[in-house]
């Protein structure tokens, strides 16, 4: 089966630091893959190349096994690849709908003749596409900024889900939360994969890792250590990867 | 564009019960947002009870003083409702005064010259026209400074508050320009059914700019900026070309309350809406917008622009020195920012560690 994404001898160089070599991974269609390594390992350059940010300084991307080179996230996020940063791409004072439509807003005629926002509509998508993450939101008509941090991590991923992302990358989702927020993404992660889509995740929270992912793939000093399905490794296997030795 | 729908599947994992914003939160910002209606009754009540107590007449139903009332807050709103536009984004425009005065100076001239060739009503047509585009040229301006080079809109205005200034003050050539055209004296101070025209225009547009800000894409977009420009950006919004209109429009708002001046007084005046800016900004503040961007409303701004009209015009009313308006009008703006920090803090502070 082709991958959904696959990452073939990936480089990246920021003048004469060696931010990432020689890295390959795949991400097949309703696969969870974490990413993990010490601070500065890579992983944050890993997936800005992926999504556009960077240019890889070699090798390539393919998507569905073709080969695609992207210039912007906006292009990325165009062929299904949505990145949800961790510091919440989110306007807090608009609703959840209008995050969601946030840059491409309908819009409606009102009195035959004069177009307007379409709120409802916003209203009525925001409401289904919640209720697919199984987050059921009642306060349509209240700013972001109402909520708490993982239900804004929510509306960061409900808007991915709603515009047909089929690859959401995450860097420490679950970083600036407290626990029963982080129980709430990782249950967001497992809809993901229900939904047959592919997610990369960054986390330095093993646990988190565990609880979640298929396959980890653990890079140190910007290569890649190792590669493990979770149900054949061990916290402790990880932790040398990462550490080395 | 084709919007895809969300494929429909069952999830099939159960996640903890999502809990839902505040309620109450909700409500309270509701009411926070109206303060300045509430403020603006509590104020023409106020006036009305004194009026009776000590002349025993009306203050609020005596047409005269609404229409003083409407007339003397055309120019501070219109000012105010570009602001608006401006204070959402998280800039401010502080070069919107001059850019009165120097479209009020050009309304004059370009009607004066071209009333004899076009005849009275053309002339003064034409005299818009050309007063609104000369007022759209630094608010461009404005707006390529801080999108392009990304100069802080508090500066970037002030430099174009000079640069509109001495350009207005050399085109009067230093004083006043009088206009002879009874067509334009007629505007700007003639009524239709007893509502002046100058008010029915002022009306139409401050109509429209709500439309702007509460129903389309760009209004939303400015919302957004003003919260987080990042997110926005990343949406896939054009920031620079968003801010750019943006100030285009708040020098157009400045240039029709420079032609509206312009015909109130027959006269075009270099600094016309040189005492108006820092009500403007009143106004808005009053509102209910925050300085910090991201909330405001025209409607705020509108019962803004009117507390300020009604405690300026009041207490001359009721006979109290005219030096006691600066201190209301002080206290009020003073209030007003301490409630938006209120609020901020109850509603907003988790996002801002
Ligand atoms: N824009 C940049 N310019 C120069 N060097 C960079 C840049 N971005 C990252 N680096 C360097 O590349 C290396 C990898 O950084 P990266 O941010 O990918 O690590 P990370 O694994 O995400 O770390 P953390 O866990 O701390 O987020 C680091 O040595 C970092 O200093
Ligand atoms: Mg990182």
């Amino acid at each position: 089966m082709t991958p959904l994404l696959e990452v073939r001898h990936l480089s990246k160089a920021f003048g004469p630091v060696q931010a990432l070599r020689d890295l390959s991974m795949k991400v097949h269609a309703g696969e969870v893959v974490a990413l993990a390594g010490d601070n500065g390992a890579g992983k944050t350059t890993l997936i800005k190349a992926i999504s556009g940010v960077y240019r890889p300084t070699s090798g390539e991307v393919l998507l569905r096994g073709e080969p695609v080179q992207f210039n912007s996230p906006q292009e990325a996020r165009e062929k299904g690849i949505e990145t949800i940063y961790q510091d919440l791409a989110l306007a807090d004072n608009l609703t959840i709908g209008a995050n969601i439509f946030l840059g491409r807003e309908p819009m409606r005629r009102a009195m035959g003749f004069l177009p307007v926002l379409d709120r409802r509509r916003m209203a009525e998508a925001a409401k289904a596409t919640m209720a697919l993450l199984d987050f059921h939101v009642n306060r349509l008509d209240a700013p972001v900024s109402n909520f708490s941090g993982g239900q804004r991590q929510a509306v960061a991923i409900g808007r991915a889900v709603y515009w047909n992302a089929q690859i959401l990358i995450m860097d420490e989702p679950t970083a600036a939360l407290g626990v029963p927020e982080q129980r709430k993404v990782i249950s967001l992660i497992h809809q993901l994969k229900a939904q047959g889509r592919g997610v990369i995740f960054i986390s330095h929270n093993l646990q988190d890792i565990f609880a979640v992912s298929d396959r980890i793939v653990v890079l140190r000093r910007g290569v890649q250590a190792g590669e493990r399905r979770i149900a054949e490794t061990s916290h402790d296997e990880v932790v040398k990867l990462m550490i080395g030795g | 564009m084709t919007t895809p729908e969300p494929p429909l599947r069952a999830p099939d994992h159960v996640s903890p019960p999502a809990d839902h914003a505040d309620k109450a939160r909700t409500a309270l910002q509701r009411i926070a947002d109206l303060r300045a209606w509430l403020f603006l009754a509590f104020l023409i009540l106020a006036f009305e009870l004194w009026s009776r107590a000590s002349f025993g007449g009306t203050f609020l139903f005596n047409p005269f003083n609404i229409q003083s009332i409407a007339i003397f807050a055309v120019a501070p709103l219109l000012l105010a409702t570009g602001q608006t536009f401006v204070i959402i984004s998280g800039g401010i425009d502080l070069s919107m005064g001059f850019i009165m005065g120097l479209a009020a100076v050009v309304a004059a001239h370009v009607i004066n010259w071209a009333t004899p060739g076009m005849g009275l009503p053309l002339a003064v047509l034409f005299g818009a026209l050309v007063a609104i585009a000369v007022a759209a040229v630094p608010g461009m301006v404005n707006g390529l400074l801080v999108s392009r080079l990304k100069v802080p809109p508090f500066i970037g205005t002030l430099g174009m508050f000079g640069v509109a200034r001495g350009v207005a003050f050399l085109l009067a050539g230093g004083t006043t320009v009088p206009v002879q055209n009874s067509f334009f004296a007629a505007l700007g101070n003639g009524r239709f059914y007893g509502v002046p025209w100058i008010v029915i225009v002022t009306a139409v547009f401050v109509l429209l700019m709500h439309y702007l800000l509460s129903q389309t894409r760009f209004g939303q977009h400015n919302y957004a900026i003003g919260a987080n420009v990042q997110a926005a950006s990343r949406a896939g919004i054009d920031i620079k070309s968003h801010l750019l209109r943006l100030y285009i429009l708040s020098g157009v708002c400045a240039g029709l309350a420079g032609f509206l001046y312009a015909a109130r007084f027959s006269a075009g005046a270099a600094q016309a809406g040189e005492p108006l800016l820092l009500d403007s900004v009143a106004a808005v503040v009053i509102g209910g917008a925050s300085l910090f961007g991201g909330s405001g409303t025209i409607l705020g701004t509108v019962a803004g622009a009117f507390v300020i009209a009604v405690i300026q015009y009041g207490l001359v009313f009721i006979n109290v020195a005219p030096f006691w308006q600066f201190i209301s009008v002080g206290i009020v703006i003073i209030i007003s920012v301490l409630i938006d920090q209120a609020q901020r803090r109850f509603s907003g502070g988790r996002q801002s560690e």
